[in-house]
C-alpha cells in the first residue's frame, strides 16, 4: 500500500509531532468491501422475505454478536490502546481501522435490528400481549439510545477523520478531538450493550 | 486551534433523532392493539421542525464550506436511503399499514436525511475556508 508523507502543521498533539507523519494511503469508504455489503444485505432481504426461523434467527444473534462485541472491544480494549499510542502509530491505526468501520459498523446495525424485528413479529414477542413485553419495550429503549448516539456522534466523527486524513495537511488537533469523541461514544455504547445482554438473554430465558 | 462559531446543529439534530426514536417506541410497544397516532405525529412534527430549524440556521452561516457539505452529505444520503429502505421493507413485509405505516415512513425520511446532515456538518466545519 501507498505511503503519503503528511506534513502536520496547525496542531500540537502529547508530546509534539514530528515534522512529517507517514500515512497509508486509503479510500475513506473502501470500495472492495462494498460487495461484501451488497452480499450481506441481500441475505437480509432474502431471510426476511422467506421468513423462516432459522435464517431470521440466524441473522439476529450473528449480526448482534458482532456488533455487541465490536462496541465493547473498541470501547474498553482499543481504545485505551490508540490513546497511548505514539502520533504515527495512532494514524496508521486509525487510517486502517476507520475505512473499515465506515461500512462495518451500519451494515451490522441494520441486519441486527431489521432481522430481530421481522424474528420478534415470527415469534410474536413484538407484541404487547407476550408476557415479556416490558422487557422488550426496555430493548427498544436501549438500542433507541445506543442509536442516538452512534447516528449522531460516532457515525459523523468517523467520517470526519477519514476526510481529514485526507488532506494533504491535516490538522492533528481535529483528528485527536474527533478520535476521542469517536472511542468515547463508543465506550458509551459498548456500556449500554451490557444491559443489552440482560435484556437478550432474559428475553432467551422466557 | 481557531474554531469558528456554528449553531448547535449536531445538538439539535441528536434531539431530532431522539424524537423520531421515541415515537418508533411509542407506536412499537402498542402493537398489534389500536394506537392513538397524536403522540406519535406531535414527535416526528417536532422532529421535522428541527430538521428545518437546522437546515434554515445552518444555511445563515456566512462563509460556511457548502461544497465539501454536499460532497459528503450526498453520499451519506445514498447509504441512508439504503438503510431506510431496508427498514421500510421490513414494515412492508409485515402488513403495516394505514396511519402507523404513514407516520412510520415519514419518520424514515427525516431520519434518511437527518444523520447525512450530521455527517456532512461534522466534516465541513473543519474544513478551512
Amino acid at each position: 500500500m501507498a505511503h503519503v508523507a503528511v506534513s502536520t502543521s496547525g496542531a500540537a498533539v502529547g508530546d509534539g509531532p514530528p515534522a512529517a507523519l507517514e500515512r497509508p494511503d486509503f479510500q475513506i469508504v473502501p470500495r472492495a468491501g462494498l460487495p461484501i455489503v451488497a452480499v450481506v444485505l441481500g441475505l437480509l432481504i432474502a431471510g426476511i422475505a422467506v421468513d423462516k426461523l432459522w435464517p431470521l434467527e440466524f441473522l439476529h444473534v450473528v449480526g448482534g454478536a458482532a456488533w455487541t462485541v465490536i462496541d465493547l472491544f473498541l470501547g474498553f480494549v482499543l481504545g485505551p490502546i490508540i490513546g497511548r499510542l505514539s502520533i504515527p502509530a495512532r494514524v496508521e491505526f486509525t487510517t486502517r481501522l476507520m475505512p473499515k468501520m465506515v461500512l462495518i459498523m451500519p451494515t451490522v446495525v441494520t441486519v441486527t435490528l431489521a432481522a430481530g424485528w421481522q424474528l420478534g413479529t415470527k415469534l410474536g414477542t413484538v407484541q404487547t400481549s407476550y408476557h415479556l413485553h416490558g422487557w422488550v419495550v426496555a430493548s427498544y429503549i436501549v438500542v433507541g439510545v445506543m442509536a442516538v448516539i452512534a447516528l449522531g456522534l460516532l457515525e459523523p466523527a468517523n467520517i470526519a477523520v477519514l476526510v481529514e486524513m485526507k488532506k494533504p495537511r491535516p490538522n492533528l488537533e481535529v483528528i485527536e478531538r474527533l478520535m476521542k469523541r469517536f472511542i468515547y461514544t463508543a465506550g458509551a455504547t459498548g456500556l449500554m450493550q451490557v444491559a443489552t445482554f440482560v435484556i437478550m438473554t432474559r428475553l432467551a430465558a422466557g | 486551534m481557531s474554531e469558528r462559531r456554528l449553531p448547535p446543529v449536531t445538538q439539535v439534530g441528536m434531539a431530532s433523532l431522539a424524537l423520531i426514536v421515541a415515537g418508533g417506541i411509542y407506536l412499537s410497544a402498542h402493537l398489534p392493539n389500536h394506537v392513538s397516532l397524536g403522540p406519535a405525529i406531535a414527535l416526528l412534527a417536532t422532529s421535522a421542525l428541527l430538521l428545518a430549524g437546522n437546515l434554515a440556521v445552518l444555511a445563515r452561516v456566512h462563509g460556511f464550506p457548502w461544497r465539501r457539505f454536499f460532497e459528503i452529505a450526498r453520499w451519506a444520503l445514498v447509504a441512508y436511503v439504503i438503510i431506510a429502505g431496508m427498514i421500510e421493507y421490513a414494515f412492508l413485509r409485515n402488513h403495516l399499514s394505514g396511519g402507523p405505516l404513514v407516520v412510520l415512513t415519514l419518520s424514515l425520511v427525516v431520519f434518511a436525511v437527518h444523520v447525512p446532515v450530521l455527517i456532512g456538518f461534522t466534516v465541513a466545519r473543519y474544513q478551512e475556508s
